[in-house]
């Protein structure tokens, strides 16, 4: 089976956020560019899956510009076989921009599993996964916390409020991960060294029109600086008071 | 101009993210123009008529089995049928676990952009703007819709509801042309958390404890007071990792994030990842013994001691409180 891993290059979490001179991007310098963190725990489900079958190929693809490769690079040594990265600098494409992208570029590869993260930690769309579904005509279950397969289809859990839903669903199919799907494995030195042999395809994007227009990025307002009420059991008081009178929540 | 809103129901409930949505709905067509229109599909009727007092114009139902449980391509079909025949101006979703999987889908059928979690919408010289976290919260994006529908879904808790004292609103019946085939992606079943707790997103209090309380054992000083203030039990991700408290308690990046009316941090050092997911709480109180904790940069109140007597103390104080009234 053919299983599609779509990875995105995201600013580390720590980074903090300093708005570009457009005022409407982050600015990227000094920003460290890792695997956007929910994308690992797709990673690695397809490779158990590869693995669990016995065969198979994990392609994993990117859309972005000139960086990508360096983290496709750490896909790879991981244990995907190859990659394809789709070449697109400018400025950030919609979540439906890249859908249509990647709907493009994986409809002719007969994938059996597409893979994605629940949610892109720098724009927190949590969009492409499901708009890719569309796009390729597949059932998509989202924000996957545990996948068994078994033959043509798979039986998955997602959290939902107060408690989880058991879904089945027959391949071929898009899924999301969530953190807890698993424990993603680290590159070994065979793997970092077996990634180097390996390729990575690269094409332009086929973006379409933009679907939504980015009018500003800001650092939120902050909030007001908080206040201490006191030190120990001798503040409680004070705090019940507070939170009864002033900020009426209790 | 019609405002459409997406009305969730999960076993003959209508879900109070919905109600929020049509707060929302209200409000907006004030300056951009009614009429709020929700659509709906379930097995059953669950009440609509009453959505009226939410804000609710009309709403358009779909009913049939495939509508029992959640089916992300028959709800899309719904969806799409009434943006069809209602030609909405806007379309709103709560930012549910629902409505985060069926909303990108409609967008992509209908092939317009979609903001999703929301903060605040905000009608300018006829168009939309939507504001939404980025980075964790750490900045702020607002977006514009060059097409219509604009599509947005909204951060749950962060919209107000409305009531309007013994409004009804008629209920449409909603065709929709479903194919036979059975469906992809089959719920089979729905397991409730432990305890039937209720959600953090929906919680109105929440008590979240961290590292501080220095052993799983000791979490029940969070769960009394918690309990004294009808609050749900949060954590910080060093005590899930820790496998004290289950993930579906994480509050943070990588967890959920929430905008509750009272937030009450206890041993939580208030690392940049938990702030992500808990600093649009409106009312937040730190507990922590060290003065110098970042948690009380963003704490409207804090108090700085040993969470092993402070907590209980507080809970007492809250228990008698509740006595009084
Ligand atoms: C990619 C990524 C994602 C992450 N996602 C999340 C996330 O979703 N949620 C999250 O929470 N974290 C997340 N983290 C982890 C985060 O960086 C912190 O490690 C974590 O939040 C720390 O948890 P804590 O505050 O409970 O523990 P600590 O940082 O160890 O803090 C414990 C606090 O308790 C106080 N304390 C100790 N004893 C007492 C006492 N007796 N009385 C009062 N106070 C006391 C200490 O002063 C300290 O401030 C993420 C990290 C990464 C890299
Ligand atoms: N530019 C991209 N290239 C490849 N995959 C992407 C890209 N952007 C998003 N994705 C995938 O879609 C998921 C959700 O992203 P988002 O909808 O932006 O939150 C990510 O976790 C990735 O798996």
């Amino acid at each position: 089976m053919i299983q599609v891993v779509c990875i995105k290059q995201v600013a580390d979490t720590e980074t903090r956020v300093k708005v570009a001179a457009d005022g409407k991007s982050l600015d990227p310098a000094g920003v460290t560019w890792i695997l956007n963190p929910y994308d690992e725990f797709a990673v690695e489900q397809a490779l158990r899956v590869k693995e669990q079958l016995g065969a198979g190929e994990v392609i994993a693809i990117s859309l972005g510009g000139a960086g990508v490769p360096t983290t496709l690079r750490s896909v790879l040594a991981m244990g995907a076989d190859r990659a394809i990265h789709l070449k697109a600098d400018g400025p950030a494409p919609d979540s439906l921009q890249v859908a249509r992208a990647l709907a493009t570029e994986i409809a002719p590869l007969g994938a059996g599993l597409v893979w994605l993260g629940k949610q892109a930690v720098d724009d927190d769309a949590a969009q492409v996964g499901p708009m890719l579904a569309e796009l390729l005509h597949l059932p998509c279950v989202t924000v996957v916390a545990s996948f068994e397969l078994a033959g043509d289809r798979a039986k998955v859990e997602r959290e939902i409020e107060g408690g989880r839903e058991v879904v089945e669903v027959t391949l071929p199919a898009v899924l999301t991960a969530d953190k807890g799907l698993n424990e993603p494995r680290y590159a070994s030195l065979k793997g970092i060294m077996a990634a180097k042999k390996k390729t990575i395809d690269e094409k332009p994007a086929a973006l379409g029109e933009p679907n939504l227009e980015v009018k500003s990025l800001a650092l939120p307002p902050a909030r007001s600086a908080g206040r201490i009420v006191g030190k120990g059991i001798e503040a409680v008081p004070e705090l019940v008071r507070l939170l009864r009178e002033e900020a009426k929540v209790i | 101009m019609s405002i459409l809103v997406f009305i969730e129901q999960r076993e003959g409930r209508v879900r109070p993210v919905s109600r929020e949505a049509l707060g929302e709905a209200t409000r907006l067509a004030a300056t951009l123009g009614g009429p709020v229109v929700g659509v709906c599909a379930a097995s059953a009727d669950p009440g609509l008529a009453a959505l009226g007092a939410a804000g609710a114009d009309k709403v358009l139902l779909a009913t049939g089995p495939r509508f029992e449980w959640y089916d992300a391509e028959a709800m899309t079909a719904a969806v799409v049928a009434a943006i069809e025949s209602l030609e909405p101006d806007l379309v709103l979703f709560a930012a549910s676990a629902m409505g985060k999987d069926l909303s990108p889908r409609v967008a992509a059928r209908i092939g317009v952009g979609l903001a999703s979690d929301c903060t605040a919408l905000t009608p300018q010289g006829g168009t939309l703007l939507a504001s939404r976290p980025v980075f964790a919260g750490k900045a702020l994006q607002t977006v514009r819709f060059p097409r219509k529908p604009a599509m947005a879904s909204l951060r749950p808790k962060v919209f107000a509801t409305i009531t309007r004292e013994g409004a009804t609103t008629p209920v449409e019946r909603l065709v929709v042309a479903l194919d036979a085939a059975p469906s992809r992606a089959r719920v089979t079943s729905v397991v409730a958390a432990s305890g039937g707790k209720t959600d953090l997103t929906e919680s109105e209090i929440i008590v979240s404890g961290g590292r501080g309380l220095k052993g799983p054992e000791h979490f029940d000083l969070v769960e009394n007071l918690a309990a004294a203030l009808g609050a749900t039990v949060g954590a910080s991700r060093a005590v899930v990792d820790a496998g004290w408290r289950p993930h579906a308690d994480q509050v943070g990046q990588t967890g959920k994030t929430v905008s509750p009316k009272l937030y009450v941090a206890v041993g939580i050092s208030g690392a940049i990842q938990h702030l992500a997911g808990m600093s649009s709480s409106r009312c937040i109180v730190a507990i922590n013994k060290d003065p110098d904790a970042p948690i009380f940069k963003v704490a409207d109140y804090g108090l700085v001691g040993d969470l092993f007597e402070v907590v209980p103390a507080l809970t007492e104080a809250v228990q008698k409180l509740n006595a009084h009234v």
